[in-house]
């Protein structure tokens, strides 16, 4: 039986192989990646209990990010559907505008640490590819992003800011143009150029390593939450409930790990994934809609693929989650059954953009707008004292053109 | 007694004082039917031939070799042709060594053992697998050998001294060397006089097994590294048959031209 352990962080839960539950993660690299991987897991094993390090991450998390973001109780919102109350903590006050700051800052300090003068990454939303780019000129580094060009046209507002921070974009026309497609194109550069050029993978997902270090990043999140929960109600309530939306998984994962400890009774972690276009047989939510494990991007994990184990296209409304797998850790906790995956359609998540926007002075990107979808569906069934916590991990302004074709002018 | 073939294979171009010529061809690239015929007419040159297994997401893989695997796969090229392809060319030629390569997903889809029973079946000789390095390949490779199939171990320029000996313990008859750091078909950016000094020094470590060069390796770069035991040209290939269907000409011919000006060159 897989199960989880008390007292460790989930991102130190693998084997010596680097397998979460014995069969998620590890590491299927080329050959060539083996030394770079193998210097980077020392490096940051070294780096995370380098007390200069972390104080200088804290320093950045605070004075550069932004921490903490706000915790805030979505009034109108809550009473408008009735049931539980309805609260987000608003990640995309972070420098940037979502949660990708964590995770680029981090690798840019690591780059840095390493001597390496160059960091490349991938970007599916733009999020990951303009923190980088950020990171990468706030610390004097050379940047190259790598997108699907699907993506560059429906994420216009990040590259131009990718652009505007001095990184090159590298538009990716293989397959579906889209992030997978980016991750192995950065994948694929960082073969060739491994020997003076750092990696950062924009998400948890990937070879071992580089989930760990985005987890290790994103937690920030759930550690800001517990101190806010615990000044606003005085102690963690009994019933909450934290949802957020998984594409990749790093901003769920670093919503949730302060609490996979907390019984599920008392604090259930609900991951919403996308399910496409309500009409469409595309999808990517290989959680929710049951796919088969399958090797991706260096990892094992649940993933959408065909019979033969060729990568299957998906679709979805939101660049950030359009991705065909998920991370390993978010595949451990749903056989673990410790979290709870579900999925939106774009258009649950149009929708529920629509109510958030018209209640509330929140801007939530399309990404997390498949969050609020499930809290607004699931809010008028619960009790009064259920405090549903919704991760608004990124700003719509991204999402300008979708929002004005969907939606009309906005 | 009882040598695989490809060992043969390196014996015999050893007494002919030459290195062996290792040509790549996508299964499948651009049917099944003509990736069969390329495979044919390619083998009167080629003394060893890697047969790709496509993969729709390729991560060590450069353009060409992508370009071949996506026109593969959008003609409809399955696994099982990829292995009916192989007894067919059995059939024709049973002692020229067919070493399939591709990426992990698609054997782990099938089922390890029921791939390796399938290589073996096919008359398959070896396997590359592309992302499942040292060690965690070696209950894989192991499996192989029982089959006699020869799983053959990548070994790159970051390969680490220390990494190099257990690589090769654990190697069979025959070990890849990555030329550089790239995916396949980028330029030879590697002078080939550096290439074939730590070439040496993995050969140094044990001179019983047979070590190829592979990637970057084209008509020009080919002559300058003939001192190996054996060289890989994919990605130059795979270009070829693009050219030529683009310009609507004979793929099997062009393509056959191109390995046997390749042959000559390190004749």
């Amino acid at each position: 039986m897989m199960k989880l352990k008390k007292n460790i962080p989930l991102i130190d839960q693998h084997d010596n192989q680097g397998f979460w539950g014995g069969k998620f993660g590890g590491s299927f690299i080329p050959e060539t990646l083996k030394k770079p991987v193998e210097d980077l897991t020392k490096k940051f094993q070294k780096l995370r209990k380098n007390k200069k390090f972390l104080k200088q991450k804290d320093y950045y998390f605070k004075n550069y990010i932004g921490s903490p973001t706000s915790f805030v109780k979505l009034e109108n919102l809550s009473n408008h559907l009735g049931g539980g109350q309805i609260w987000a903590k608003v990640v995309s006050e972070a420098n940037g505008g979502a949660h990708k700051i964590y995770n680029a800052t981090v690798h840019a300090l690591i780059c840095k640490a390493m001597g390496k003068k160059y960091i490349v990454g991938d970007t599916g939303a733009g999020y990951a590819g303009k923190m980088l780019s950020m990171a990468a000129k706030k610390f004097g580094l050379k940047c190259k992003i790598f997108m699907g060009a699907k993506d560059m046209k429906r994420q216009k507002p990040n590259c131009e800011a990718i652009r505007k921070y001095g990184a090159e974009i590298i538009p990716v026309y293989s397959g579906s143009q889209t992030l997978v497609d980016a991750v192995s194109e950065c994948m694929r550069y960082w073969v060739s150029n491994c020997d003076n050029t750092h990696m950062a993978v924009g998400s948890t997902v990937g070879p071992n390593i580089f989930v760990k270090i985005c987890g290790w990043s994103t937690a920030q999140i759930s550690k800001e939450l517990k101190v806010q929960l615990k000044s606003k109600f005085k102690k963690i309530p009994n019933k909450v409930k934290l949802i957020n939306c998984v594409g990749g998984g790093s901003s769920a994962y670093g919503f949730w790990s302060e609490f996979i400890d907390y019984n599920k009774k008392q604090i259930e972690l609900i991951g919403v994934e996308a399910g496409g276009p309500k009409n469409s047989k595309l999808h990517a939510a290989p959680l929710s809609k049951g796919a088969k494990l399958g090797i991706l991007h260096g990892a094992a994990a649940y993933c959408c693929q065909d019979n033969e184990g060729q990568i299957k296209e998906t679709e979805s409304i939101s660049a950030g989650l359009d991705y065909p797998s998920v991370s390993p850790i978010h595949c451990f906790l749903k056989d673990t059954k410790r979290a709870r995956y579900t999925y939106a359609t774009d258009e649950d998540a149009l929708n529920a953009y629509q109510m958030v926007t018209k209640f509330e002075k929140l801007n939530p990107s399309l990404e997390p707008s498949h969050a609020f979808a499930e809290a607004i569906k699931i809010a008028p069934k619960l009790s009064k004292d259920t405090i549903i916590i919704v991760n608004s991990c990124g700003d719509a302004k991204k999402d300008r053109d979708i929002l004005r074709e969907r939606l009309g002018k906005k | 007694m009882n040598k695989s073939l490809i060992s043969q294979t390196f014996s015999k171009t050893k007494n002919e004082n030459r290195p062996a010529l290792l040509t790549y061809t996508v299964a499948g690239d651009n049917t099944k039917k003509k990736s069969l015929e390329i495979l044919k007419s390619i083998s009167n040159y080629a003394d060893i031939c890697e047969l790709g297994f496509p993969h729709n997401t390729p991560i060590a893989d450069g353009g060409q070799i992508q370009t071949s695997a996506h026109r593969a796969i959008k003609n409809g090229i399955k696994i099982s042709d990829v292995f009916s392809i192989v007894s067919q060319f059995k059939k024709f030629k049973k002692d020229k060594p067919i070493i399939l390569m591709g990426y992990y997903n698609i054997i782990y889809q099938y089922n390890e053992n029921k791939f390796i029973n399938k290589c073996k079946k096919s008359k398959v000789d070896g396997l590359i697998v592309v992302d499942l390095p040292h060690p965690e390949n070696k209950k894989f490779a192991l499996k192989c050998k029982k089959k006699k199939i020869n799983f053959i171990q990548l070994v790159s320029p970051t390969t680490s001294k220390e990494r190099l000996k257990h690589i090769i313990k654990d190697s069979h008859d025959m070990i890849y060397y990555i030329s550089m750091l790239s995916t396949t078909g980028g330029k030879l950016k590697v002078a080939p006089r550096k290439i074939l000094k730590e070439y040496n020094k993995i050969k140094l470590l044990d001179k019983t097994k047979n070590i190829v060069i592979g990637f970057g390796i084209t008509e020009k770069t080919i002559k300058s590294l003939k001192k190996a035991d054996g060289l890989v040209v994919g990605s130059a290939i795979c270009r070829e048959i693009t050219k030529s269907i683009n310009r609507r000409q004979n793929v099997v011919t062009n393509v056959t031209n191109i390995v046997r000006k390749l042959k000559n060159k390190i004749k």
